[in-house]
C-alpha cells in the first residue's frame, strides 16, 4: 500500500464535494422533521431529482436549469407523500416507505434514454485570488456553486428556525400541533410547505449526484445516500450546525475509503465499500444512547398525525 | 367541502373493500402511465393481469406464480408481526441475503456429500440462523441503546448487499468455474437441492414453508398470548405496558422472526429458483414484500392473497416486457403506486366523509 499516492489537499477538497448530495438532503429533511413529519420518501426524492436534473441538463445543456428541474420535480413528488399524510391521514412511516419504492421505480422509468450519457459540465466557481492560495483554495476554494449554496443553505435553515418568526411557528407546530392549531397556525398548510423544501432540497441532493459527483445516470445511484441523510438528522439532534458535521463527517469517511481502495490497502474492496453504512449506524449508536440526548430533542409531534376535529 | 370525521372504530366493510379499490384504481392509473410510455393500456393491463393466469401460455406461466408468491409470503408474514406492533423492520432485504449465503454456505461446506436427509435440513436451519441473526443487531441495538430500527435495519442492506458480492467474488466462488463470479450450482447437487415437489406447478419447499407461516401466523395471532400482545401494543402502546407486555421482548421476538423468515426464503431461492450465490441473487424482494403486508392488511390470510397478486405483476411484466417492450421499471414504479393507493383509500377505513359545509362550533 502506497499512502504517499494520498494528497491532502486533494482528499479534504473531494471531501466537500461528497457530502454535498447529503448535506442538501438532510437539512432539506430536517426542516421536514422539525415541523413534526417524518419523511422516510428521502430516499425515492433524491433518485428522481437525479434523474429529473439529468434529464434536463442534457436535453437543455444547461446544469443550471438541471438544478431546477431537480427541485421542482422532487418537491412535486413530496406533494404525493403530502397530500397522503396530511389530508388522507395515512402513516407517515409507511406512506415515506411508499415514496421511496415508488421513486426508484419511477426514476428507473424516467432514465431509460439516458444511460451512458454524459452531462453538460458544471465548471468551478471562480474565485479570483481566492483560488490561489496555496492548500486552502484548493481544498474551500476551488468548488462548483453547488457547493457554496449547500453551505449556504444551513446557514439560511439555521437562521430562519432560530431567528424568524415563521421559523418559530414551524417549530411550535413540530413541537405540538393541537397548541399551535389551537393559536390559529394552519399546521396542514406548514407541513405542506416543509415537505415542498424537504423535497426539493433532496431534488438538488440527488442532482448533485447524477450531474456533478459521479457524474452520470444508472439506476439506483444514490445507493443509501437518502437513508444516510436521515441518519444524519438524528445525529445532528435536530440542529442545523449538526448536520453539517454529520454530512462531512460522513463524507470524509466515504472519501477516505475510496483512497483507500485506490492506494490499495490489504482490505477486500467490498468491506470497505460497506464502512461508510457501518460508521453511520455506530454514529447512530452512539447518539441514540447517552441517556437519550438525541431523543430528547427530537421534535414531540414528529411523525404524529394530526386531525382537527373542529 | 368535505370532511373528515374519525370512526368510533375502523369499519369492517371497509378495511376488506380497500385493498379492491386500491388494486382497482392501480390499475387505471397504471393504465394511464403505460399509455404515456405509448403502449396500448387494455392490451397492457390484460397482458399482466390476465393472460398469466388464462392466457395460452398459462401454463407456464401458472407454475412460476407460486415461485415468486413463495418468497413474497414468507417474508411479509414475518414483516406484519412487527408493523403491526409499531417495530419497522425494513431491511428484510438484507436478512434475505444473509439467509442465503448461510445456507448456501453450509451446502458448499458438505460439498460433494451425498447425504440429502442430513444436508438439506442444515441448510435451512443455518439460513433460518442467518437471517435471524441479521435482524437481531437492529433488534439489539434497539432494545440496548434505543437506536432507531428503521434506519439501522435498512442500512445493513447495503452491508448484505457488499458482502453478498464479496462472497460471490472470493469465499464461496466456484473454484471449478475458470474464474467466473458465482457459487456453485446448488440445483446440480442432489443433496442441496431445492426442488419442485410437483413436477409443474413451482411448488417447492420454500412454498410450503410460505403457507406453514400463514397458518403459524394466523394461529399466533388469533389463538396465542403473544400474538395478543402484539396486536395491543399496536393499538395502544401505553395500555400494552399496563397489561404487562414487555415491550424489549416484543422487539427482539417480532424482528427475530421476520429476519429468520427472510432467511429462510433467501434460502429456498438460493438453493431452488436461483441455484447459486451470485452478485446480483437479491431481487428486491425485501422490499416488495413490505406492500405485500400492507395490501394484505397484516393479516396472514391477506397476506397469501397480496403475495399471489404481487407475483402475478412480477410475472405479468416479465411477459409484458417480452410481448409489449414494456421496461421492467414500469411494473416497480406500478408496484410504488400500488402502495401509494393503498394508503389513500385506507381513510376511508378509519374516517368518514362528510360532505357540505362545516358548522361553526
Amino acid at each position: 500500500m502506497d499512502l504517499s499516492t494520498i494528497n491532502p489537499a486533494v482528499l479534504l477538497a473531494s471531501l466537500m464535494v461528497a457530502s454535498t448530495p447529503i448535506l442538501l438532503a438532510a437539512i432539506g429533511e430536517l426542516v421536514v422533521e422539525k415541523s413534526g413529519v417524518l419523511n422516510l420518501g428521502v430516499e425515492g426524492m433524491m433518485i428522481v431529482g437525479a434523474i429529473c436534473g439529468f434529464a434536463v441538463s442534457v436535453e437543455t445543456g444547461s446544469p443550471v436549469l438541471g438544478f431546477v428541474a431537480a427541485a421542482a420535480g422532487s418537491a412535486l413528488l413530496s406533494m404525493t407523500f403530502g397530500i397522503l399524510t396530511q389530508f388522507f391521514l395515512s402513516n407517515q412511516v409507511a406512506t415515506g416507505l411508499a415514496l421511496t419504492l415508488f421513486g426508484l421505480g419511477l426514476s428507473a422509468l424516467m432514465g431509460q434514454g439516458y444511460v451512458g450519457i454524459k452531462p453538460p459540465a458544471m465548471g468551478d466557481l471562480n474565485l479570483g485570488p481566492l483560488g490561489d492560495i496555496p492548500f486552502v483554495g484548493r481544498v474551500l476554494f476551488q468548488h462548483d456553486v453547488m457547493v457554496y449554496v449547500s453551505l449556504a443553505l444551513v446557514a439560511a435553515v439555521w437562521a430562519f428556525l432560530k431567528y424568524t418568526r415563521a421559523g418559530l411557528i414551524l417549530r411550535a407546530v413540530g413541537e405540538s400541533h393541537d397548541a399551535a392549531h389551537a393559536l390559529g397556525y394552519k399546521v396542514v398548510v406548514v407541513r405542506l410547505a416543509a415537505i415542498a423544501f424537504g423535497g426539493a432540497c433532496a431534488g438538488l441532493g440527488g442532482a448533485y449526484l447524477s450531474l456533478i459527483r459521479v457524474p452520470q445516470w444508472t439506476e439506483g445511484m444514490t445507493a443509501g445516500a437518502g437513508w444516510i441523510a436521515l441518519a444524519i438528522v438524528v445525529f445532528s439532534s435536530w440542529r442545523a450546525w449538526g448536520v453539517l458535521i454529520g454530512a462531512y463527517l460522513f463524507g470524509g469517511v466515504t472519501v477516505l475509503q475510496l483512497n483507500l481502495q485506490a492506494a490499495g490497502l490489504d482490505v477486500p474492496v467490498e468491506y470497505l465499500s460497506m464502512s461508510p453504512y457501518l460508521i453511520t449506524i455506530l454514529v447512530l449508536v452512539i447518539m441514540s444512547s447517552g441517556r437519550g440526548r438525541a431523543a430528547l430533542n427530537a421534535p414531540a409531534s414528529l411523525g404524529r398525525s394530526f386531525h382537527a376535529s373542529h | 367541502m368535505i370532511r373528515l370525521e374519525k370512526r368510533p372504530q375502523p369499519s369492517r366493510a371497509w378495511s376488506y373493500a380497500t385493498p379492491v379499490l386500491a388494486v382497482i384504481v392501480t390499475m387505471i392509473a397504471g393504465g394511464i402511465l403505460f399509455a404515456v410510455l405509448g403502449k396500448d393500456p387494455v392490451l397492457s393491463i390484460r397482458t399482466i393481469f390476465w393472460d398469466p393466469l388464462f392466457g395460452e401460455f398459462a401454463f407456464y406461466y401458472r407454475g412460476q406464480l407460486l415461485v415468486k408468491a413463495g418468497p413474497l409470503i414468507l417474508i411479509a408474514i414475518g414483516l406484519s408481526l412487527g408493523f403491526r406492533a409499531g417495530i419497522w423492520n425494513i431491511g428484510a432485504e438484507g436478512q434475505y441475503i444473509i439467509g442465503a449465503i448461510c445456507g448456501a454456505a453450509v451446502g458448499l461446506a458438505f460439498y460433494p456429500m451425498e447425504a440429502r436427509w442430513l444436508i438439506f435440513p442444515l441448510m435451512v436451519i443455518a439460513g433460518a440462523v442467518g437471517g435471524f441473526l441479521w435482524a437481531m443487531i437492529p433488534a439489539i441495538l434497539k432494545t440496548r441503546f434505543n437506536t432507531n430500527e428503521i434506519l439501522v435495519s435498512l442500512l445493513l442492506v447495503y452491508v448484505a448487499e457488499q458482502l453478498l458480492a464479496s462472497m460471490a467474488l472470493g469465499t464461496l466462488r466456484n473454484p471449478e468455474g475458470s474464474g467466473f463470479p458465482g457459487s456453485r450450482n446448488l440445483q446440480q447437487y442432489d443433496s442441496a437441492a431445492n426442488t419442485e415437489l410437483i413436477a409443474g406447478t413451482g411448488m417447492h419447499w420454500g412454498v410450503v414453508a410460505a403457507l406453514l407461516a400463514v397458518i403459524g401466523a394466523y394461529v399466533l395471532l388469533n389463538r396465542h398470548m403473544l400474538g395478543y400482545q402484539i396486536r395491543l401494543t399496536g393499538q395502544s402502546p401505553r395500555a400494552a405496558r399496563f397489561a404487562g407486555v414487555r415491550p424489549r421482548l416484543l422487539v427482539v421476538f417480532c424482528l427475530g422472526a421476520s429476519g429468520a423468515l427472510a432467511g429462510l426464503a433467501g434460502l429456498f431461492e438460493v438453493a431452488g429458483p436461483a441455484g447459486q450465490i451470485s452478485i446480483d441473487f437479491n431481487s428486491g424482494y425485501g422490499f416488495t414484500a413490505i406492500i405485500v403486508a400492507f395490501l394484505g392488511r397484516l393479516h396472514p390470510v391477506g397476506i397469501l392473497l397480496a403475495g399471489l397478486l404481487l407475483a402475478l405483476t412480477y410475472i405479468g411484466g416479465e411477459a409484458a416486457q417480452a410481448t409489449l417492450g414494456l421496461p421492467a421499471a414500469a411494473i416497480q414504479a406500478f408496484q410504488g403506486m400500488l402502495l401509494f393507493f393503498l394508503l389513500a383509500v385506507d381513510v376511508l377505513t378509519n374516517y368518514r366523509m362528510r360532505f357540505g359545509r362545516a358548522e361553526v362550533a
